[in-house]
C-alpha cells in the first residue's frame, strides 16, 4: 500500500512537473466557423478578418475588452493647443516589426494614406482626414477636416503596416476585394503584433507563433505560446472537437449547444452581450427588383411594403426558438453599447399579420410577391436558421421568398459590389466606435466615395448625408447627440432597415484557458495567462 | 437460354421479352413468359430480395403518395409555426401527437418533410438516371458501333470522367449551373440543376457498358443482315442492337439510383442542394447534424435511417437483378 501511494505521488509530481515545465506558455487550438476574408489589413473592415489581422498587426490605439482605449503603438495622443483640427500622436519606441525593421512614422503616414485609397474598405472610417504628416521619427500629426472629438475611436482597427515591406512586395495599393484581386500581403504578414505568422491556408487553418522581439513583453501575460485557427464551418464538427479535447476554444457556439457544453466537466462556457446588431436590408430605390416577379417598379420602394415586413416578423419567437433566448430583439440597428442610442428607437414594432396584409394590400400587392432573399451561412450565430425562419413569417403575409444562403465571402461580396447585386439580404453591423456616425455612414449614407461603402439598400437623402457630414466637425457634443438623435428619428419612419436582434457571444473552452467575450468579438491573445 | 449464348447479356427469354424476329403472340407469350420465368423464380426463392422489394415499393409508395398521406404540407411555409420548433417524437416527454416524429428547428413536421423530402429525393434520382443512361446508351452505341474516332473521343472522354469521383463532378456541374444562373430566381430550378449535376456525373458506366455489348452484337449474323437489306444504322443501333444490351443498362439503372440518391443527399449535406426551405433528405439530415449534440437525435435519426434503408433495399434489389440476369451465374 506504502509504495503504491508513492509511486502515486510520484506519478504526481511528474505530472505536476510536466505542468509547471509548460506553465509559462501553451499552445491554443482555436475555432470558429469563418476564416479572415483576407490578411490585407485595409481590405476588409469585417469582423472576423480583424479578429485575425490584430493578432498579427496593431493599430495606434486599441480598444480593450472593457471598452477602454490603451495605447498601443502610440503612447499619447492630444489636439494641439492652437489648432483643434491638428491630432498630434507620439508613437512608441523600440517596436519591431516581425522581418526586423523599426517602426517609426514613415509606417504610420503610409498606413494611414494606404487605408483612405480608393479599394480600401476602411476608408470609411477616415472620411474625417485631411492630411496626414510627420514631425520627425516618433511624432505623427493628422489634420482633420473640422474638429473631431472622436478621433482616436476610429483608428482602433487601423492597422500598421511596414512601408519597406509594402513597397518591396509590391502591396503599396491596396487588395480590390470585391473584383477578386490579390497581393502579396493577402496571405503574407509583417506586423507588429504580439504573434508573427508561420502559415496559412485560407479557410483551413492559420498557424501563428508568438513573437519573442514583442514590445509589449513583460508587460502582458502573453501565457499562449502558440496560436492554430481553424476554420471549421460545421456547427457540430467544431462542437464535436471540443468536446473531444482536440482542439481548445470555440469563438462560436452554436445557441442549442451552450446546455451541453456547460454541464461538460472539463469545458466552460463564457456569455456577453456583442456590440452588433443583426438585421434585413432592402433595395428602397431601384426602379425595378432583380429577382422579383413583380415587373416595371420597386415593391421596396413603397414605404407601405417594407412596414408591412417590419411587423411580419416576429423578433421574439426567433429569439426564443432559433436563438434560444441568446439575443436581444431588437427595434433599431444600433446596438446599446453605441452613443445615441436609446430604449425608445429599440422599442420592437408590434406584430400584426392582419395589418401587414392590409399594407400590403394598399401598396397594390393584395397576393404578394416573390423576392430572393441573400444570406449567409458561415457569419453570424444561426443565421440560416434566421433567415428560414423570417421566410416562413413573410409567407404568411403572402411573400414568397427564395432563399440564397451562402458562405459570407461571395454574400457580401453582393452587397459591396457598385452596384449591389441583391434586393433583399441579411447583414450584421458593429460599431467598433461606439458611436452612432459609424452606422449612419457606412449603412445609411448615399454610397459616393468614402461613405455608404456597406449600404446596399441604394437609400440616399441629401439632407441625411449632410446631417451625417456634420457630425464629423461639430466639436459641442450637445449639439453633435442632438443631431445624431435627430438622424434616428428621420430614419425610423423610413424602414430601410428591419432590425432582428443584438447578437449574444458565447465562448466554450477548456476550463484551464479564460478567454473573457469581447462586445466586438475580438479575441487578443496577449491578454490571455497561463494557467 | 439458346438464343444468345455466348453473350453476356441476359437472355431476352429471361427479361420476359420475344426474340427480335419472333413478333408473333407477343402479348399472351410476355406475361406467361413472365411468369413461368426464371427472374420470377430467383425472385420468389430469396426471402431476402422479396423484403428488399416490399421496403423499396413501401418507401417509394408512401413518398409518391405524400400530398396524399402526409399530416401536414412542409413546403406550406404559410402553415409553419417557430412556436412548434423542436417538438420531440409524439412517445416522448414534450412530444405532440399532432407531429408523431416530433418537429425540425423551423416547427415542419419530420413525418411530412421526410414524405416530401423521400419524393424530392427520388424524383431527382429517378431524372437524373433516366438523363445519365439515356445519355450513356446513345453514347456507347454510337461509338461502339460506329468505332474509329468517334470511338476513340467519347471513350477517352469517359475515360478523362472516370478518374474524378462522381461527387465531384457533380459539384463541379452544380457550382458551374449556380454560377451562370445566379440573376435567375431558381424557382423549382435547383431540382433541374441537380439532375444535371447527377445525370452527367453517372453516364460513363452505362456507355461503357453498352460500348462492350455492341462491340459483340454489331458483327453478329443479324446485325449483317440488316445491313445487307439496306437498313440504316441508326435503325440498326435502336432497333436491333438496342434490345440486347438493355439487361445490363438496367442492372446499372438500378445500383446507379441509389447512388444518385445518396448524391443527391451528399450535395444537400454540402449544402449546394435543395434550399432549406424545401428539403430532401440530404437537407433534413444537414440541419438535423446540427442538433446532434444537444439532444434532438429525432431530427437526424429518422431521416438518415429512412435514407439507409432505402438505399440497402434498393441496393439488394439491384444485386439480385444483377446476378439473376447473369447467364454464366446460372
Amino acid at each position: 500500500m506504502v509504495a503504491k501511494s508513492m509511486l502515486k505521488s510520484a506519478a504526481a509530481l511528474v505530472v505536476l512537473g510536466l505542468v509547471a515545465g509548460t506553465a509559462d506558455a501553451r499552445p491554443v487550438k482555436w475555432a470558429r466557423a469563418g476564416d479572415a476574408l483576407t490578411l490585407d489589413p485595409h481590405a476588409q473592415n469585417e469582423g472576423p478578418t480583424h479578429n485575425v489581422l490584430q493578432l498579427l498587426y496593431e493599430p495606434l490605439i486599441l480598444r480593450e475588452r472593457t471598452g477602454k482605449l490603451l495605447p498601443t503603438l502610440a503612447t499619447s495622443w492630444k489636439t494641439t493647443e492652437d489648432d483643434p483640427t491638428v491630432w498630434e500622436f507620439t508613437l512608441r519606441q523600440g517596436v519591431k516589426f516581425h522581418n526586423g525593421s523599426t517602426f517609426n512614422a514613415d509606417d504610420v503616414v503610409f498606413s494611414l494614406e494606404r487605408a483612405l485609397q480608393p479599394t480600401s474598405d476602411m476608408k470609411g472610417l477616415l472620411t474625417f482626414i485631411d492630411k496626414v504628416s510627420k514631425v520627425d521619427d516618433h511624432t505623427v500629426r493628422i489634420k482633420t477636416k473640422g474638429p473631431n472629438a472622436l478621433v482616436p475611436n476610429y483608428l482602433t482597427n487601423l492597422y500598421m503596416m511596414d512601408k519597406e515591406w509594402a513597397e518591396t512586395n509590391n502591396t503599396v495599393t491596396v487588395q480590390d476585394y470585391k473584383e477578386k484581386k490579390d497581393n502579396f500581403a493577402v496571405r503574407n504578414a509583417n506586423g507588429t503584433g504580439a504573434y508573427a505568422l508561420v502559415s496559412r491556408e485560407q479557410d483551413v487553418r492559420t498557424v501563428l507563433r508568438r513573437n519573442d522581439g514583442y514590445w509589449g513583453k513583460g508587460e502582458f501575460p502573453l501565457g499562449v505560446s502558440e496560436i492554430t485557427y481553424l476554420t471549421i464551418k460545421s456547427d457540430a464538427t467544431r462542437i464535436a472537437a471540443l468536446l473531444s479535447g482536440e482542439i481548445d476554444f470555440v469563438q462560436d457556439v452554436p445557441v442549442q449547444d451552450i446546455e451541453r457544453l456547460e454541464k461538460t466537466p472539463n469545458l466552460k462556457v463564457n456569455l456577453g452581450p456583442e456590440n452588433r446588431t443583426i438585421f434585413l436590408g432592402m433595395d428602397v430605390a431601384s426602379p425595378e427588383l432583380k429577382t422579383s416577379n413583380v415587373k416595371g417598379k420597386n415593391p421596396f420602394a413603397d414605404k407601405r411594403v417594407r412596414q408591412a415586413f417590419n411587423i411580419a416578423v416576429d423578433r421574439e419567437a426567433i429569439k426564443r426558438v432559433v436563438m434560444r433566448g441568446q439575443s436581444v430583439s431588437a427595434g433599431v440597428i444600433a446596438p446599446p453599447f453605441v452613443n445615441g442610442y436609446t430604449k425608445e428607437l429599440d422599442a420592437l414594432p408590434k406584430v400584426d399579420v392582419d395589418k401587414a396584409k392590409a399594407l400590403l394590400k394598399d401598396a397594390g400587392y393584395a397576393d404578394g410577391f416573390q423576392v430572393t432573399l441573400n444570406c449567409p451561412n458561415d457569419r453570424y450565430i444561426n443565421d440560416e436558421g434566421i433567415c428560414q425562419a423570417v421566410t416562413a413569417m413573410l409567407a404568411k403575409i403572402g411573400i414568397k421568398v427564395n432563399l440564397v444562403a451562402q458562405p459570407k465571402g461571395p454574400h457580401f461580396t453582393l452587397i459591396q459590389k457598385s452596384p449591389p447585386e441583391t434586393d433583399f439580404y441579411l447583414l450584421g453591423w458593429g460599431v467598433p466606435t461606439y458611436d452612432s456616425h459609424y452606422v449612419f455612414s457606412f449603412l445609411y449614407h448615399t454610397r459616393s466615395g468614402k461613405d455608404g461603402t456597406w449600404n446596399a439598400t441604394r437609400f440616399s437623402n441629401p439632407d441625411i448625408d449632410r446631417k451625417i457630414q456634420s457630425l464629423n466637425t461639430e466639436i459641442d457634443v450637445g449639439k453633435r447627440n442632438a443631431t445624431i438623435a435627430d438622424i434616428w428619428k428621420t430614419l425610423g419612419d423610413e424602414t430601410v432597415y428591419i432590425a432582428l436582434h443584438h447578437q449574444t457571444l458565447a465562448y466554450a473552452m477548456k476550463k484551464d484557458l479564460d478567454v473573457q467575450v469581447s462586445p466586438e468579438n475580438a479575441v487578443h491573445m496577449k491578454f490571455i495567462a497561463a494557467k | 437460354m439458346q438464343d444468345v449464348p455466348e453473350n453476356i447479356a441476359p437472355s431476352r427469354a429471361a427479361l420476359g421479352e420475344p426474340s427480335a424476329g419472333n413478333k408473333r403472340g407477343v402479348r399472351r407469350s410476355r406475361l406467361a413468359a413472365f411468369l413461368d420465368s426464371d427472374l420470377l423464380h430467383s425472385f420468389l426463392r430469396s426471402k431476402l430480395v422479396v423484403v428488399a422489394a416490399v421496403l423499396s415499393v413501401a418507401i417509394m409508395g408512401a413518398a409518391f403518395l405524400a400530398p396524399l398521406i402526409a399530416p401536414h404540407d412542409p413546403y406550406d411555409l404559410k402553415s409553419l409555426s417557430l412556436l412548434d420548433a423542436n417538438t420531440p417524437p409524439a412517445w416522448e416527454k414534450g412530444g405532440d401527437r399532432q407531429f408523431l416524429l416530433g418537429t425540425d428547428d423551423q416547427g415542419r413536421d419530420i413525418l411530412s418533410t421526410m414524405l416530401y423530402g423521400t419524393r424530392s429525393s427520388l424524383q431527382i434520382g429517378i431524372c437524373s438516371v433516366l438523363l445519365a443512361s439515356v445519355l450513356g446508351l446513345s453514347l456507347g452505341l454510337w461509338a461502339g458501333y460506329v468505332g474509329g474516332r468517334v470511338d476513340a473521343v467519347i471513350m477517352r472522354i469517359a475515360d478523362v470522367q472516370l478518374t474524378f469521383p462522381s461527387i465531384l463532378t457533380a459539384l463541379l456541374i452544380d457550382g458551374v449551373a449556380l454560377a451562370i444562373f445566379r440573376h435567375h430566381s431558381l424557382d423549382g430550378g435547383k431540382f433541374w440543376i441537380l439532375v444535371l449535376a447527377i445525370g452527367l456525373s453517372f453516364w460513363v458506366q452505362y456507355a461503357r457498358t453498352v460500348r462492350g455489348v455492341t462491340l459483340v452484337e454489331r458483327n453478329k449474323e443479324y446485325v449483317e443482315a440488316a445491313r445487307l437489306i439496306g437498313i440504316g444504322p441508326l435503325k440498326i443501333m435502336f432497333q436491333h442492337i438496342l434490345p440486347n444490351v438493355l439487361g445490363p443498362v438496367l442492372v446499372i439503372a438500378t445500383i446507379n439510383l441509389v447512388l444518385a440518391i445518396i448524391t443527391e443527399a451528399t450535395l444537400s449535406f454540402l449544402g449546394v442542394g435543395l434550399p432549406s426551405t424545401e428539403p430532401s433528405l440530404g437537407t433534413m439530415i444537414q440541419v438535423g447534424n446540427k442538433y446532434l449534440f444537444s439532444g434532438s437525435w429525432w431530427m437526424v435519426a429518422f431521416p438518415g435511417l429512412t435514407l439507409a434503408l432505402l438505399a440497402l433495399a434498393v441496393n439488394l434489389l439491384g444485386d439480385w437483378l444483377r446476378d439473376a440476369l447473369n447467364p454464366k451465374l446460372r
